[in-house]
């Protein structure tokens, strides 16, 4: 029983807070400041509480697995889930259902845990629906916005086809194998064609979830649709928690057809990269910029997977970790604009430096480390991912992803440029940051600067994995 | 000395100005910032003097190593040598020199030194890095703001030229990287140790490989024929200090890549690709002087006349004889002090009469005499007067150069010295029409240069007077370092190949 509470101690700090939520929305005897108070005071204890008590296990048959890397890993979603919550505190604080949101948010957060966490493919099939159909109710959360319906529509639609191609993938897997443990199943893969078509159905799920093209196509319209706590959300946490299961599957499951997968992931990477960063070249809406941004950076965090070493688990999460400053940085920034002037165009960013050098800089230092330029930890990110995928001797692969590199250069100096250099006789006039975004943003860009100098944060990781 | 003051001296420079708000405090500060790390590198020079005097051999002097990185092996090695140290005087010079030409910036004063200082963190960082890691992030950390520099406080085409040189600097640094994994995954070890890259022989088929990647990638930073084409746009769309600090610090960035990493470490490598090297310098030489003399503005000229003296840098590298690698780290230093000085003069010109189209200018010598005097010392520089820096090591170069006996580096050799005679053309011409003639309407009542802009000058001055009548103790200091460098191409000749 103590050994449950251990194990489990995330999985049950975010039910019992989904609880209280409940509780406190049937008996609506509360504000709005308040219960986001004890929202984020909870959602930093859980982030806290994943670096004590580590302790190495398997609960329920081995069905949930547990081990230091994925407490981390846990810990960095619900780090990304706790900076979300500081962001948009303004947001949250205006919207009457505040409490359902953060139930949508934090179910979806409870779905990710026990996925990072699953050991057999039931349960994995299990969470990953329960991290996703919230957030498809997350994405239409703005009820009288048309557009947000449609992308709430198409993400539902598109995961369904996901899910339904996964269950397909998992029969063919049992079929072959006769297990549907994760545990059991490398002693029994041997590669057969049937096998490796199961593969692919698998893989094609995950590729829904990550975004990786060709099944990227419903990214930009949800990002674009949803409201900017949502898309942050799809943006970091959702694809932070399906690269790690999708990790260690591809490391510990299908070790056995490592070469079947090797080129799949390096083809798909390349083709990500490239379509991500010639798709974000001409983007005008911010959301839909980041969102073919974060379509490259997955093609990036494929490169440092495919070493399939302990070096690459340890690049891709610190990469994550990164990610999630960056991009949560970049989305914060974004969201305050929008949400005092409803301005989400690129060119509407013009002059922006002008009134707001505080929104300006910290925009300037995400976009740097998004595209992995030093100091930031971008940069180190990005060189560790690479150096992990150069290991494999396959410099092809490593020469385009260091070209792609510029492109994405390109596209980020573009909002840099009209931040900082185009004049704009109307620029966006003084905004007003609340203490809890200006503290959100004040931790991401200490993040960005510090998480790559202080290289104790990546021995960390590394030890663990 | 710990050499990491060099490099924290910058970074508390930078901080410190950042949390200033008024601009006065902020322009003291960092004047103060650069003229003590102005001190620190004399010191430096004088103590590393002192060592070798008391006979320590080691190749590199005040080594120190912190593992920074472990998983990768990754470790915080510094380190100076000879070459590290003539260039990071040249970097102590030209920063010194920018702030104080930059006295009278008003737009956003702040960022503006705040980007100078980092920029000169970065030129410090590289210079002293043993490790290729390292190496990397300080050639990295440069980028940005240039980038910067020129798209706010430029002029002209600066957006485009800004974006021009970020993406043409990230598409060598990309090649550089690529470059730096083949190497370290060449090791058995894994290692980015520069000194245990160089013990370890690298396999000759790696080296057929990464030397191109590396020396191409590090020569887009340089300005190697063709990747030179953000050098004009860059240089002349930028404010005076980038400028300066472009063409002194920068460019200088890649020539030392060049040397230390590429050819240091992969001898075979440039043994095999010496000639490309050479046949592409020399186009360089020519090409950059014959473009210099179609341009009229006072910029472009000094633009594309540093492509034609980098080539001489990248000529004397290819040369691979002792002589002439010590002409190139010559050439770099002078050519730094040399064009830093130059578009210093070109900016104070500007500041006044609002103008750097050659024919609209005339008699300038009557007003500020101070101003065109030094004009004229730099001017006589670049054309490679006996007394000034620039002859110095180009007549180093031609000598090295010449040691080699074929007819394919005697041609190269005769068609880079018949380029002087252009330079002469083009550097004589352009002054003559600044300076002499009669004053041009307008002009009466401009001004002399200021403190600053004299304190400036004088500084660069210095230096260039400096090389140019006692080239011995730079000399003294290069050709050790430079001899370890081809004795690694060529093991069994010694001295002179």
């Amino acid at each position: 029983m103590n050994e449950l509470f251990i194990l489990m101690k995330s999985e049950l700090l975010v039910t019992g807070l989904l609880f209280l939520l409940l509780f406190i929305k049937i008996g609506k005897g509360i504000k709005n400041e308040s219960l986001l108070l004890i929202i984020q005071s909870l959602l930093l204890v859980n982030f806290i509480i994943g670096f004590f008590f580590n302790k190495e296990g398997n609960l329920f048959d081995g069905m949930f697995n547990t081990n230091g890397l994925i407490a981390l890993q846990k810990s960095i979603l619900s780090l990304g889930v706790y900076l979300i919550s500081l962001l948009f505190a303004d947001w949250f604080k205006k919207s009457e259902h505040m409490a359902e949101f953060f139930m949508l948010m934090l179910s979806a957060l409870l779905g990710m845990f026990f996925m990072i966490s699953s050991g057999n493919l039931l349960i994995f099939f299990l969470s990953l629906e329960m991290a996703t159909i919230p957030v498809a109710a997350m994405v239409n959360f703005d009820l009288d916005k048309k557009i947000s319906s449609e992308a709430a529509m198409k993400m539902i639609l598109s995961s369904a086809f996901s899910s339904g191609i996964l269950l397909f993938g998992i029969s063919l897997v049992y079929g072959v194998t006769g297990t549907i443990s994760f545990a059991a199943m490398p002693a029994v893969l041997d590669g057969s064609p049937l096998m490796i078509l199961a593969f692919v159905f698998l893989f094609t799920a995950f590729a829904f979830k990550l975004s990786i093209v060709p099944f990227h196509l419903w990214t930009a319209d949800v990002y674009e649709g949803a409201p900017f706590a949502t898309t942050s959300f799809l943006s970091v946490i959702s694809k932070g928690s399906v690269a790690f299961i999708f990790m260690a599957t591809l490391y510990k499951v299908f070790q056995p057809m490592q070469d079947v997968w090797y080129n799949m992931i390096m083809l798909l990477s390349i083709v990500t990269m490239i379509t991500g960063n010639l798709f974000a070249l001409r983007q005008q809406n911010i959301k839909r910029f980041l969102a073919f941004s974060s379509i490259a950076q997955v093609g990036f965090i494929l490169v440092g997977m495919s070493s399939n070493s302990p070096a690459g688990t340890a690049s891709v999460v610190y990469f994550i970790l990164v990610y999630t400053f960056s991009n949560l940085a970049a989305f914060g920034v974004a969201a305050a604009i929008a949400s005092q002037t409803g301005k989400e165009k690129i060119d509407d960013y013009k002059g922006l430096y002008q009134n707001n050098r505080f929104l300006s800089w910290v925009l300037a230092l995400a976009l740097f480390s998004l595209a992995g330029i030093p100091p930031t930890a971008g940069f180190f990110g990005k060189l560790f991912l690479i150096t992990a995928g150069a290991s494999k001797g396959n410099y092809m692969f490593i020469t385009i992803a260091a070209l792609n590199m510029i492109i994405s250069l390109f596209y980020y100096l573009k909002v840099v440029r009209a931040v900082f250099m185009d004049k704009n006789d109307f620029p966006v006039e003084k905004i007003t940051i609340q203490f809890s975004t200006k503290l959100a943003l004040i931790i991401c860009s200490t993040g960005i600067v510090l998480a790559g100098i202080f290289s104790w944060i990546y021995d960390y990781i590394q030890a663990l994995s | 000395m710990n050499l990491t003051l060099l490099i924290l001296l910058p970074l508390l420079t930078a901080i410190t100005i950042l949390l200033l708000r008024n601009t006065a405090q902020v322009k003291w500060v960092a004047l103060t910032g650069s003229t003590l790390q102005l001190i620190l590198a004399f010191y430096l020079l004088f103590v590393f003097n002192n060592e070798r005097s008391a006979g320590n051999t080691a190749q590199m002097l005040f080594e120190l190593q912190y593992n920074w990185f472990p998983a990768w092996h990754i470790s915080f090695h510094l380190g100076v040598d000879g070459i590290s140290i003539a260039m990071i005087l040249l970097t102590a010079f030209v920063v010194v020199a920018g702030i104080l030409v930059s006295w009278n910036i008003t737009k956003m004063t702040k960022e503006y030194y705040f980007l100078l200082i980092l920029l000169s963190m970065g030129a410090y960082g590289f210079f002293v890095s043993l490790d290729l890691f390292i190496l990397f992030f300080f050639l990295e950390i440069a980028v940005i703001p240039k980038y910067l520099l020129i798209g706010i406080w430029g002029s002209g085409k600066k957006e485009y030229a800004a974006n021009k040189l970020a993406l043409m600097l990230m598409g060598g640094s990309a090649l550089v990287l690529v470059g730096l994994l083949g190497l370290y995954f060449s090791t058995p070890e894994r290692s980015f140790d520069l000194l245990a890259l160089a013990h370890f022989n690298i396999p000759i088929e790696t080296q057929m490989i990464c030397f191109p990647l590396l020396f191409v990638g590090f020569g887009v930073f340089g300005g190697l024929f063709p990747f030179h084409t953000w050098v004009p746009d860059g240089h002349s769309s930028a404010p005076t200090a980038g400028s300066m600090f472009l063409a002194g610090i920068s460019m200088k960035l890649g020539a030392y890549g060049c040397l230390r990493v590429a050819t240091y470490i992969m001898p075979e490598g440039a043994k095999e690709y010496a000639n490309f090297i050479i046949i592409l310098s020399t186009i360089a030489i020519l090409y950059g002087a014959f473009a210099t003399m179609m341009q009229k503005d006072l910029k472009y000229i000094n633009a594309y006349s540093s492509v034609s003296h980098c080539g001489f840098v990248f000529l004397g590298i290819g040369m691979l004889t002792k002589t002439a690698m010590t002409g190139a780290v010559l050439q770099m230093v002078s050519h730094g002090l040399m064009t830093a000085l130059f578009f210093a003069v070109i900016g104070m010109i500007y500041e006044r009469s609002h103008t750097r189209q050659v024919n609209e200018m005339g008699g300038l010598l009557k007003v500020m005499p101070f101003i065109v005097s030094v004009l004229f010392i730099v001017g006589l520089c670049s054309l490679g007067l006996p007394g000034l820096s620039g002859f110095v090591a180009e007549m180093t170069i031609f000598v090295g150069s010449w040691q080699n006996a074929d007819t394919f580096h005697r041609v190269a050799t005769i068609i880079a010295c018949m380029s002087i005679v252009v330079t002469a053309v083009y550097i004589l011409r352009a002054i003559g029409q600044t300076a002499m003639g009669p004053l041009k309407a307008g002009f009466e009542n401009l001004t002399d240069a200021t403190w600053n802009e004299k304190l400036a000058a004088i500084l660069l001055v210095a230096g260039i007077l400096a090389i140019g009548l006692a080239p011995s103790w730079l000399n003294n200091l290069i050709s050790p370092a430079t001899d370890i460098i081809t004795q690694k191409i060529f093991p069994m000749a010694i001295g002179v190949k």
